[in-house]
C-alpha cells in the first residue's frame, strides 16, 4: 500500500446549480498522486458536474480548487490541461471528420517551421496507439470509419500523449472488447506507478474491484463517503449509491418454461462477411441474449432484423410467416411490430434538443392521429403515462431531452418505443453509461414486458447482464452462433470459455 | 489498407470534380476553332479567376459548419475599391495591392468577429453584412468606372512572355529556350492561383487553426473538449475566406480595367461559390474537403458555360445552343455532380452510415 501522501487535487466547498436543481452542494473532496480513484454514484449523484468541474468545462458557483497546494481557476478546457488534468469523456471528444493522427495531436501536434509536421505527428500517434496495445489502427484512418471500441483506445492514447499528472476517465471502458480492457488495466497501473493522480468513473462494480485502491460515493450532489477499496463490501457500497436498500439487481426469472412458439425466427440470415446461417427463433415471453466478444456480428444481427442493412440474406419469420423487413418503418409497422433501442442513444435514438414529450411520441405519432392531424390529447395523455411507468425525471415534458442525465435519456428511448406496442424488442446494448439504479428498472422492465408476452433479443456487453437477464444466450463468433447457454448453463465461465474457445481454435 | 486506396477514398469528391472538369473541358476545347491554343487557355483563365478565389473563400467557412454569404459582396467591394487605388506611381499601385488585400480580410475579420462574439448565425450573419459590403461599394462607385493601371492589367491577364510587352522583361531574344516553349506560355492567372495555394491556403492546412477549422465543423463540441481555441478557428476561417474573396475582386478588377457595384452580380458569385464548394467535394456540414477541391469545382462551373458558345445550332444537338437553356442545363449538371458524389450512398450496406 503506498503511503499516505498530501492530497494532489483538492476541492473545498464546491457548489454547482443548474437553475432550479443544484447539481453540488459544498463538496470537498481530494485525490493524490499515485492513486487510482473511483467516483461512484447514481445518475445525477453530480458526479459529471464534478468532473466537468475538474476538467474546466463548467465553472463552480462557490468553492475552491486547489492543485499540488495552489488555489486555480480553470476557465475552459485549455487551462485544464495547461495544469495537467486530462479527462477523457464518455461523449467521445474525437473528431469524426478527421484523422487518427490528427486527433491525437489535436492540440499540440509536432511542429516544423510553425507548421504541423504530418509525418512526426504520424510517428507519434503510431507510438501511443503501440503503447497501449492498438499498433493495428492505421493512423492514417479517418475516426468516422473505426468502429466505437477503437475510437475509445483512440481516445485513450490522445489522453496520454498529452502527459497528464491528474487523468480523468469517466466512463472510459464502456464500448471496449474484453482484450483491450486488460491492456488499459495494465496501463492504469503503470501510471499510478508513476505517480499520476486518476480519477474513475464507472457503473461496473468488478472494474473498481479489480483498478481502485480508494472509492468515494457521491449521492444528490454530495460526498457522501470516501474509504479504502475493500473496507466495504460491494453490497454496502451500493446502498451508500442509492441511500436505500438494494436486495437483488436482476428480477427472478420465470421459472415456468417460456412458450416456444416463435413470434420471431430467423433462418440462415447472413449479411456480407460479418453475418453467416444464423438461425434461432425468440418465443412470446422469452427474452434471448446475444453475448460474445465485441464486435462479432451482434450489432449487425440486430440492424439486419430491424431493416437498416441492406442485402440481408436468409429469410425472417414472424407469427410463422415469412417477411421482408427493408426499412426501420416497415419494421415498427403493426403487422410486425418491431422496435430498436440503439446503441448510441444521442446520434440513433433521440433528437436531443427536442422536448422529452415529442421525443417519447416521435415513433408512435402514426397511432395517435386524427384524420390528419395529431390528437394532442391523446398524445399527453400516453407520453404522461409512460413517463410515470418509467419513473422518468423531469421536471416538465417540454424541457429538452438534451437536460436529462443519462439514464434518464435511455428511458425517454425506452418509452417511444414502449408506445409503439412493440412485440419484439431489440435491444443494443441499453444500459451502457448507466447508474445501478436506472439499470435495475430497466431489468425489471424487460422482465415485465417478457411477461406481458414480448419477445426480447437482447446484445449486452457487460456479461452480468446476460447472466441476470436473458432465458438463453446465443454466443456469436466472427458472426456465426457457436454456442447456445440455456438456465443453468448461462455462467460467467460459459460466456467466456464459448467466446474464447472458438479463439484458440480459429488461431490455430 | 494502402496508401493509395486510402487518399483515394478520401478524396472522392475531388476526384470527380477534377474529371467532371477534364471531360467538360476537353470537349469544349474539341469544339473550339481556336482549341488548345495558348489564347484561349489564357482568356478562359482569366473568365475563371475571381470565381475561382471566391469559391475558395466560401470552403474556409463552410469547413467550420457555417456559411459565408457576403463572399460575392466582399469580391464586389474590393473590386470598387481597387478601381480607385490601382493607378500612379509602382509604389502606390503595389500600396494599392496591399490596401486592397487587407480590406477583404478585414471584411471577412468583421464577419468572424460577428459569428464568434455576436453568436449570430453565419448564414444570417453574413446576410447582413453582405448587403453593407454591397452598400459600401454602392458610395465608392456609384456608377460602373474608375482606373486600373494598363501595364498591370495587361501582365497579369496574359501569359508569362507578355512581360515583354510592358516591362521589357523576358524579351524574346534573351529568353532562355525553356521559357519562350515553356513557362512562359503559361496564364499568369494560373500562376497567381498557384501562388496563393502554395503559400496561404497549404500552410493554412497545416497549422493548429487550420486544422482547428476542420476540427470545429467535424464536431464543436469535441473540439472544445479537446481544449482547441475554437473560436480562433473561426475568426481564422472568416478572414481567410475575405482575404480570398479580396483576391477575386482584385483580380475582376485588373481583368475588367474598372470597377462595378454590381448586385446581381455579387449574389451570382455567391451562389456559384456554394455551388462550387459542393461539386469540389467540401460536405456543407463542415470537417471534410478543401479549398483545391472548390478550385475544380469553380472550373466546372466555369467550363459548363464556355461549352455553351461551342455548340453548333445547326449541329444534331443544336437546340442545346440555345442560351437561354444554359441556367438549366447548370442546374441540371450541378445536380449530376452532387448525384457522383453521393453515389456512395449506393453502394452503403448499412444505412445507418448514410447519416454520419
Amino acid at each position: 500500500m503506498l503511503k499516505q501522501a498530501a492530497p494532489y487535487l483538492a476541492l473545498t466547498g464546491v457548489s454547482k446549480r443548474y437553475g432550479g436543481v443544484s447539481a453540488l452542494s459544498g463538496v470537498d473532496f481530494s485525490c493524490r498522486r499515485g492513486s487510482i480513484h473511483a467516483v461512484l454514484g447514481e445518475n445525477g449523484a453530480g458526479k459529471s458536474t464534478l468532473i466537468k468541474i475538474i476538467a474546466g468545462v463548467v465553472q463552480p458557483d462557490a468553492g475552491s480548487i486547489a492543485l499540488d497546494g495552489r488555489t486555480l481557476t480553470l476557465p475552459n478546457p485549455q487551462a485544464a490541461n495547461t495544469a495537467g488534468i486530462v479527462c477523457i469523456f464518455q461523449e467521445l471528444s474525437l473528431l469524426p471528420d478527421l484523422s487518427v493522427a490528427d486527433n491525437i495531436g489535436i492540440t499540440a501536434p509536432p511542429r516544423r517551421f510553425g507548421l504541423i509536421d504530418g509525418g512526426a505527428q504520424r510517428r507519434q500517434a503510431e507510438g501511443l496507439l503501440a503503447r497501449i496495445g492498438c499498433a493495428d489502427i492505421d493512423p492514417r484512418m479517418l475516426v468516422r470509419d473505426l468502429p466505437l471500441s477503437r475510437r475509445q483506445m483512440v481516445e485513450i492514447a490522445k489522453a496520454l500523449g498529452r502527459n497528464p499528472s491528474l487523468l480523468i476517465l469517466d466512463e472510459a471502458t464502456s464500448a471496449l472488447t474484453a482484450a483491450d480492457v486488460g491492456r488499459v488495466y495494465a496501463i492504469l497501473h503503470g501510471l499510478r506507478e508513476q505517480g499520476l493522480a486518476l480519477l474513475y468513473i464507472s457503473h461496473r462494480m468488478h472494474e473498481i474491484e479489480e483498478l481502485a485502491d480508494t472509492c468515494s460515493v457521491f449521492r444528490n450532489g454530495q460526498h457522501i463517503d470516501s474509504f479504502a477499496q475493500g473496507e466495504r463490501a460491494p453490497g454496502q457500497i451500493v446502498q451508500m449509491m442509492i441511500g436505500r436498500d438494494l436486495h437483488t439487481v436482476y428480477p427472478p426469472k420465470p421459472t415456468r418454461a417460456p412458450d416456444r412458439a416463435p413470434v420471431l425466427e430467423l433462418r440462415q440470415v447472413g449479411w456480407e462477411d460479418r453475418l453467416h446461417g444464423i438461425s434461432f427463433g425468440v418465443g412470446r415471453g422469452e427474452i434471448v441474449g446475444l453475448g460474445g466478444l465485441d464486435g462479432q456480428g451482434q450489432r449487425e444481427l440486430l440492424l439486419a432484423l430491424f431493416g437498416v442493412l441492406r442485402g440481408v440474406t436468409g429469410q425472417v419469420l414472424v407469427d410463422g410467416k415469412p417477411c421482408h423487413v427493408g426499412s426501420p418503418a416497415q419494421a415498427k409497422s403493426p403487422a410486425i411490430g418491431m422496435a430498436l433501442i440503439p446503441e448510441d442513444r444521442k446520434t440513433e435514438g433521440l433528437m436531443l434538443p427536442m422536448p422529452v414529450s415529442d421525443n417519447i411520441s416521435m415513433a408512435a405519432l402514426g397511432r395517435m392521429t386524427r384524420g390528419l392531424v395529431i390528437d394532442r390529447g391523446r398524445e399527453a395523455a400516453a407520453i404522461g403515462k409512460v413517463i410515470d411507468k418509467l419513473r422518468i425525471k423531469t421536471g416538465d415534458p417540454a424541457s429538452p431531452v438534451a437536460t436529462l442525465s443519462g439514464g434518464n435519456q435511455q428511458k425517454v428511448v425506452i418509452a417511444k418505443w414502449l408506445l409503439t406496442g412493440a412485440r419484439i424488442i431489440l435491444l443494443n446494448d441499453p444500459t451502457r453509461g448507466i447508474d445501478v439504479g436506472t439499470k435495475q428498472e430497466i431489468y425489471q422492465l424487460l422482465r415485465d414486458l417478457a411477461d406481458a408476452g414480448t419477445a426480447i433479443v437482447l446484445y449486452s456487453t457487460d456479461y452480468e447482464e446476460l447472466i441476470g437477464c436473458c432465458d438463453r444466450v446465443m454466443i456469436l463468433y466472427d458472426g456465426r452462433i457457436v454456442r447456445t447457454l440455456e438456465g443453468g448453463a448461462i455462467t460467467e465461465a460459459n460466456i467466456v470459455a464459448s467466446a474464447l474457445n472458438l479463439t484458440l481454435e480459429s488461431a490455430a | 489498407m494502402n496508401t493509395l486506396r486510402l487518399r483515394i477514398s478520401q478524396n472522392t469528391g475531388l476526384l470527380i470534380a477534377v474529371a467532371l472538369f477534364a471531360i467538360l473541358y476537353t470537349l469544349y476545347s474539341s469544339l473550339h476553332p481556336k482549341g488548345w491554343s495558348v489564347d484561349l487557355f489564357v482568356q478562359n483563365s482569366n473568365e475563371s479567376l475571381a470565381l475561382i478565389f471566391v469559391a475558395m473563400a466560401q470552403t474556409v467557412p463552410v469547413l467550420t459548419g457555417g456559411l459565408d454569404l457576403s463572399a460575392g459582396a466582399i469580391m464586389t467591394l474590393v473590386n470598387c475599391f481597387a478601381s480607385t487605388l490601382l493607378t500612379g506611381s509602382p509604389a502606390h499601385i503595389a500600396l494599392g495591392l496591399l490596401a486592397c488585400l487587407a480590406a477583404g480580410s478585414a471584411c471577412g475579420l468583421f464577419n468572424g468577429c460577428i459569428v464568434v462574439f455576436g453568436r449570430i448565425q453565419p448564414i444570417i450573419a453574413t446576410l447582413a453584412t453582405g448587403a453593407i459590403f454591397i452598400g459600401i461599394s454602392l458610395l465608392l462607385r456609384p456608377s460602373p468606372g474608375g482606373a486600373v493601371d494598363d501595364n498591370l492589367s495587361w501582365v497579369l491577364t496574359n501569359a508569362l512572355s507578355e512581360m515583354d510587352t510592358t516591362y521589357h522583361w523576358f524579351a524574346p531574344g534573351a529568353a532562355p529556350y525553356w521559357f519562350s516553349h515553356g513557362v512562359g506560355l503559361l496564364p499568369v492567372p494560373i500562376l497567381i492561383l498557384l501562388a496563393v495555394i502554395v503559400l496561404v491556403w497549404l500552410p493554412f492546412r497545416r497549422t493548429v487553426t487550420g486544422r482547428g477549422c476542420y476540427a470545429v465543423g467535424s464536431s464543436e463540441g469535441a473540439a472544445y473538449m479537446s481544449g482547441l481555441k475554437v473560436w480562433r478557428s473561426k475568426l481564422a476561417a472568416y478572414t481567410l475566406g475575405g482575404f480570398f474573396a479580396g483576391c477575386g475582386g482584385l483580380y475582376l478588377a485588373l481583368q475588367t480595367g474598372s470597377g462595378n457595384a454590381d448586385i446581381t452580380q455579387a449574389g451570382g458569385y455567391t451562389l456559384n461559390s456554394i455551388a462550387a464548394v459542393v461539386i469540389g467535394g467540401t460536405s456543407l456540414f463542415g470537417g471534410s474537403g478543401g479549398a483545391i477541391g472548390s478550385v475544380f469545382g469553380a472550373l466546372v462551373l466555369r467550363a459548363i458555360s464556355f461549352c455553351f458558345r461551342v455548340f453548333d445550332p445547326a449541329g444534331p444537338i443544336g437546340f442545346v445552343a440555345n442560351p437561354l437553356l444554359q441556367p438549366i442545363f447548370e442546374g441540371v449538371i450541378l445536380l449530376l455532380a452532387v448525384s457522383l458524389g453521393a453515389a456512395r450512398a449506393m453502394r452503403v450496406k448499412n444505412r445507418l452510415s448514410l447519416f454520419t
